[in-house]
């Protein structure tokens, strides 16, 4: 299948990703080519911060996958994200060498600080880029497919699904808050120095990780489309709407469950690696349950099923979180809370839908036609 | 402790047991025991340490309650003696010097210079000396609790004098917890017995004490015994002695499990009722236990002088305001969403958060003193090994009630019938002339309720503040999934169940890692049984 076939029909789709490639050819240049002074220079700050909001727009993607798809709501995603994210934060704390405060060879610093001699087992290789980047996909990939394979076999469904998720992230928020873990417990893992060898702190390598959270946004998003209009990607719906019947037509509900899960968690995982070297730090906080809730909310306020409504929704929010916790510390949460509630309310669709809301609006308008029902 | 033992006698000392008694006879005529006093309490000020110690034994003899207090002041170095008539007063700092109590009757005597008074003081002989004399003393007293003390403090003693008086004191004594330490005591006393025979007889009598004093004075023994035979029996009783601590260790941490259990049931009963009568997943539940939490501390606020009763008028309170909250919640969000579950979730997240910020901009964002009260503290002491504290035991009751009241109220009232038919089949509930909206709305609001209820109890063991309701969400669904959802029963056994498994494996585990695994415990036994412990059976379970 062409890249023409993956986006046939998909006009939002093929707007966001318009807009995603003008933003990454513009901003690198207003950054790094415009000067200081001028009032169309981007600081490296917002780089960053388009950066991590690129890397939500991912996540949000993987979840809408396989929420707005599979009807798998994953109050898990952010552990999935998080496993990523401390995969490479393993990388990056192991390229910080002898630099650290306590100047160790080998030991990060939290190691020397506990009183570590040497390297536990599941740090060996994390020197390597190419195989925590690895571990980044792997690591997530393989808990979504054990968890799911167990879920999805006993057909754990609904609600029991998004609960068992959550306790999912929940002990794993528990299980990083521990020192013994060997994951820098309550601190996490910070004071990163340099990837592949290019300072952390420069404009360039800042510029690089905005592009690479471009790129992967633009693969991720090109590859779940490519998932959903295949066959594979009908069966799904067809799971989401009617599971017990696609089963007895005689499809292995499971399967397509679990293979859609992993890819899904394997993605939120490379959102994570691209995060972590962005923000500067990766702790148990990013396991905690409101976040996995929280970017379920930017995929319902984006639109579910729609796949560029996650990204916009996902951009949105945390435009609106950045902006809020600045001016108006008090009011977020406040904000956010209603946000929830009035989306579930009254804009079932998300933002995406509300384009084809005031389309059939004017439409029913002029010849009273009824339109199709998205089923939740 | 066996009847040979209490008759033995102290061969060595018995000449001061005679002095002893002699004092007694000398002071017994009341006339003349009132001028022997006096003279006494002159005498403490003496320069010699001996006059002052036969002062000392002249005062305790007296046998007057108003002694103990007296003789405790001079043992703590709290006693004076006036200058002027050497009488022997309490001083308290005062701005020109010191202000004087009377140390017998604690009248007052006016403040004087700081020159006007000098300390009385003693030497390490009459420290001895006087605790002897206060037991004695206190071990009189008609207070059984000033008598238990006494014999705590007095325990394992072997000074003749206490013996005697701790087994003339077991002749008269009827409660049976002094009884037991005053036994102990001579048993501890006897260990130190020239003769092994009667050590024998002591070692055999701590067998199975669950007294640490007698752990401790047999594991001393057994490192400087002599007798073979009184170490076997001595190693026999430690066994026996550490078989019934590991016993009531148990018992303590079965405790310590239900407790648990208890504030998990408290808190996921009310979330039976949403999540398991109604299919409404309430993640505003959280929160509305910490608003239960805050109308306890609001009504301690208001009523500063009645802290014992504030828990009285805040659990009605609490129902109240949590079960109203609910009901709007009910009305302005949650009945357009039925039959769609995920979305309750959101929608009621995001009121959790708006209920969260509320609390921190209208109260604060930091935690709050909720205080117990003074028949929350303290401990039912069930033996000297196992304690258990009040607060967790009337918890455990209070679950245990609140459970029974909503069972009531599900299986025996016309509303929770219209509840449980609503819950089977709305259409058919609704066609039977059932309001179901006003149902819907009612089952809510008990749900809310009970959750505010369970604020309550929680903020007598945890600390109340905004979050406090996120710590509680996830194991109450933990607790309803695990017992099986629309199941008040299963709610209930989860709940113990979940508590017990928690504290058991805390020991080896570590109070985190022992939640991850109960957590990884659900999460495989969901797998296996999806629909929990005790799964609703039927078409109603095909939700």
């Amino acid at each position: 299948m062409g890249l023409d076939s993956v986006m046939k029909g998909d006009k939002g789709g093929q707007a966001m990703l318009a807009v995603l490639l003008v933003v990454a050819v513009v901003v690198p240049i207003l950054n790094l080519v415009v000067p200081e002074s001028s009032p169309w220079h981007v600081s490296t700050y917002t780089v960053t911060l388009l950066g991590k909001y690129l890397t939500y727009a991912l996540l949000a993607v993987a979840v809408d996958l396989v929420w707005g798809y599979l009807g798998i709501l994953s109050l898990g995603h952010a552990a999935f994200f998080g496993l990523g994210g401390y995969a490479m934060g393993m990388y990056l704390m192991r390229q910080i060498g002898d630099r650290g405060v306590y100047g160790h060879p080998v030991l990060p610093d939290f190691m020397v600080f506990l009183n570590w001699s040497e390297l536990p087992w599941f740090w060996h290789g994390f020197d390597l880029f190419w195989f925590a980047a690895l571990m980044a996909i792997l690591v997530p990939g393989a808990l979504a497919f054990v968890f799911g394979y167990l879920a999805f076999r006993s057909r754990v469904t609904g609600v029991y699904l998004s609960i068992m998720t959550q306790a999912l992230t929940y002990a794993l928020m528990l299980a990083f808050f521990r020192n013994e873990m060997g994951f820098g417990g309550n601190n996490g893992l910070t004071d990163f120095k340099d990837i592949l060898g290019f300072d952390l702190k420069s404009d360039a390598t800042r510029i690089g990780l905005f592009l690479a959270s471009a790129g992967a946004l633009a693969f991720g998003y090109l590859a779940c489309r490519w998932i959903v209009t295949s066959r594979l990607g009908r069966v799904a719906v067809a799971i989401r709407d009617a599971e017990a019947r696609t089963r007895f037509i005689g499809y292995r509900v499971d399967r397509v469950k679990l293979a859609i899960f992993t890819f899904s968690a394997m993605l939120a995982g490379v959102a994570g690696a691209l995060y972590v070297p962005q923000v500067g730090i990766i702790n148990p906080g990013e396991f905690s349950p409101l976040n996995s809730i929280e970017l379920v909310i930017w995929v319902a306020i984006g639109g579910r099923a729609t796949l560029y409504g996650a990204v916009i929704g996902a951009i949105l929010v945390n435009y609106g979180k950045t902006y809020f916790t600045g001016a108006f510390p008090e009011a977020w949460l406040f904000a956010l809370g209603a946000l929830f509630v009035i989306v579930t309310l009254f804009l079932p669709k998300g933002i995406a839908g509300l384009v084809g809301m005031i389309r059939t609006w004017r439409r029913s308008r002029s010849a009273s036609e009824p339109h199709p029902e998205v089923s939740p | 402790m066996s009847p040979t033992e209490r008759s033995r006698r102290f061969p060595h000392n018995a000449g001061l047991g005679l002095v002893y008694a002699l004092l007694i006879l000398i002071v017994l005529p009341l006339s003349s025991l009132a001028d022997e006093i006096d003279t006494a309490l002159i005498d403490l000020s003496d320069r010699s340490f001996e006059v002052k110690q036969a002062a000392v034994d002249v005062i305790a003899a007296g046998g007057d309650p108003r002694a103990a207090t007296l003789l405790e002041a001079l043992l703590g170095g709290n006693l004076y003696a006036r200058e002027s008539d050497r009488r022997p007063v309490l001083v308290a700092p005062a701005p020109g010097g010191y202000r004087l109590t009377d140390a017998l009757d604690g009248s007052d005597l006016g403040e004087v210079e700081r020159g006007a008074v000098k300390k009385i003081t003693i030497n390490n002989r009459m420290r001895n000396q006087l605790r002897t004399a206060i037991a004695a003393l206190t071990l009189a007293s008609p207070d059984p609790a000033i008598r238990l003390k006494a014999a705590q403090q007095m325990l394992g003693d072997a000074n003749p004098i206490v013996v005697e008086a701790i087994r003339e004191q077991l002749g008269r004594e009827d409660d049976q917890r002094v009884r037991d330490y005053l036994d102990l005591s001579l048993a501890l006393a006897s260990l130190r017995d020239e003769a092994p025979a009667a050590r024998l007889v002591a070692v055999n009598a701590l067998s199975g004490s669950l007294y640490p004093a007698a752990r401790n004075a047999l594991t001393k023994l057994l490192s400087e015994e002599p007798d073979p035979e009184v170490r076997a029996a001595a190693e026999r009783s430690l066994v026996a002695i550490e078989q019934k601590l590991k016993l009531n260790a148990a018992a303590e941490t079965l405790f310590f499990g239900l407790s648990l259990g208890s504030v998990l049931v408290l808190a996921a009963i009310g979330l039976a009722i949403t999540f398991g009568v109604m299919g409404v997943i309430n993640m505003a539940h959280g929160e509305l236990i910490m608003i239960g939490a805050y109308t306890t501390y609001l009504v301690q606020q208001a009523m500063p002088g009645f802290l014992d009763y504030s828990l009285f008028v805040a659990i009605p309170a609490a129902f109240v305001v949590a079960g109203l909250l609910g009901i709007l919640i009910e009305r302005t969000v949650i009945r357009f969403l039925y039959g769609r579950p995920l979305e309750t979730l959101l929608a009621t997240f995001g009121i959790s958060l708006i209920l969260q910020q509320l609390v921190r901009t209208t109260i604060s964002a930091q935690n709050v003193a909720v205080q117990n009260p003074s028949w929350m503290s303290g401990a039912l002491q069930i033996n000297p090994a196992l304690a258990l504290t009040y607060n967790r035991l009337y918890i455990l009751i209070f679950a245990l009630m609140v459970f029974v009241a909503l069972l009531l109220i599900l299986k025996r009232t016309a509303l929770g019938l219209q509840v449980r038919a609503v819950a089977q089949n709305r259409a058919m509930a609704r066609s039977m002339g059932v309001r179901s909206a006003r149902v819907d709305a009612l089952t809510f609001g008990l749900g809310a309720g009970v959750a505010g209820v369970a604020g309550v109890a929680l903020s007598q063991l945890t600390n109340v503040g905004p979050n406090m309701g996120q710590a509680y969400i996830i194991d109450s669904f933990m607790v309803v999934v695990f017992g099986g959802v629309g199941n008040l029963w299963g709610t209930l056994v989860a709940g113990l169940t979940l508590g017990v498994a928690n504290k058991l494996m805390e020991p080896w585990a570590g109070a985190v890692l022992a939640k991850i695994l109960v957590l990884v415990f659900i999460i495989l036994f969901i797998q296996k049984r999806p629909r929990g412990l005790f799964p609703q059976r039927g078409r109603a379970a095909d939700g």
